[in-house]
């Protein structure tokens, strides 16, 4: 029984001790909450934003696994170090072709770049 | 309008002390191991159960706060100062997690770095005539079910599954991760640097001015 099935049991709630679980239902809703933006978003920045949000809830899923897995050492944090270097490598490259896309078709709104649709 | 901006900027110098407190706090009980009465000074303090369930909560309802706030605000300078509200918190979870290092990095490289390129991003790109562009109701809809659907669906596999009952084991200090980074990593390290000055390149490639012919 994790520390969250207690939580979820109406045992002490406030005090139940922090577990794994926390930390992954957390990285979850900020996944979704990604997604989301990912999905309604139509400026092209605004996406990113999204892809932040989602980078962000894989980097907690990392630290979190790292921490409460023992024995796994640095590898964890080292990943999601990774991922943080990724990911700005990711806006870098984002924000020079949305400057394009902007200076082609004179609007950041990605529903207007169908200039390819058949 | 100018009253609700003042607020939020004051909201982020608050958050912004506050993620400097937590830094020096966690990289004083990391430091100092070797003095060990210190150390174990702010390290019963941050091990407590009941405080770090106080913290874990109060970080874990803002970041879910200004997530949603990138959700729901529709200017996109405001949809980044909430992205900016919900790095920090992430930053500060990170400290709990007894990760100070990565948290620095998370504030550095992308609190400091990565937003404000978005930022730049923004404003390179915000004269337009279709600069308010609204997503119908319906498109809104069924983008929420979506996401309500799967996350609902992850959350029930994740307390269904079964997790090592292993309670929170010895981090690795900052020495550990850089010998780590420059024996066992060294290649996707080297890999990395190199993917980043390609991508330095690319992007100084891609947003040239075109001759004009």
């Amino acid at each position: 029984m994790s520390a969250f099935g207690l939580y979820a049991s109406g045992g002490c709630c406030l005090l139940a001790q922090i577990g794994l679980s926390h930390y992954l239902v957390l990285a979850a809703i900020l996944f979704c909450t990604g997604a989301f933006v990912m999905m309604t978003k139509r400026n092209a920045i605004g996406l990113l934003l999204g892809v932040e949000l989602v980078l962000n809830a894989c980097g907690i899923n990392l630290v979190a696994l790292a921490r409460y897995h023992p024995g796994s050492g640095a590898d964890g944090q080292i990943t999601a170090l990774f991922v943080i270097a990724l990911a700005a490598a990711e806006a870098a490259v984002a924000v020079a072709l949305a400057t394009n896309f902007y200076k082609n078709l004179r609007t950041i709104d990605v529903d207007r770049g169908d200039t390819l649709r058949g | 309008m100018t009253k609700r901006r003042g607020l939020g900027f004051g909201a982020m110098l608050l958050l912004a002390g506050g993620c400097c407190l937590l830094a020096c706090a966690a990289a004083h009980g990391q430091d100092a191991a070797p003095a060990a009465e210190q150390a174990a000074e702010v390290g019963q303090l941050y091990d407590h159960p009941v405080v770090e369930s106080l913290l874990f909560y109060s970080l874990a309802a803002a970041t879910v706060v200004a997530a949603l706030g990138v959700c729901i605000a529709r200017d996109i300078v405001r949809m980044a100062i909430w992205l900016f509200v919900t790095l920090s918190t992430v930053a500060m979870l990170y400290f709990l997690l007894a990760a100070p290092f990565l948290g620095a990095i998370q504030l550095i490289v992308y609190a400091g770095g990565t937003l404000v390129l978005l930022v730049f991003g923004v404003m390179l790109t915000s004269r337009s005539p279709w600069i308010r562009f609204e997503v119908r109701p319906s498109e809104l809809l069924a983008a929420g079910a979506a996401c309500l659907v799967l996350l609902v669906g992850l959350v029930a596999a994740l307390l269904r599954a079964e997790w090592p009952e292993a309670a929170a084991g010895e981090s690795p200090r900052v020495a550990t991760l850089g010998a780590e980074l420059l024996t066992t990593y060294l290649v996707p390290f080297e890999a990395i640097s190199v993917l980043l000055l390609v991508v330095m390149i690319a992007a100084a490639y891609l947003v040239r001015q075109e001759p004009k012919e």
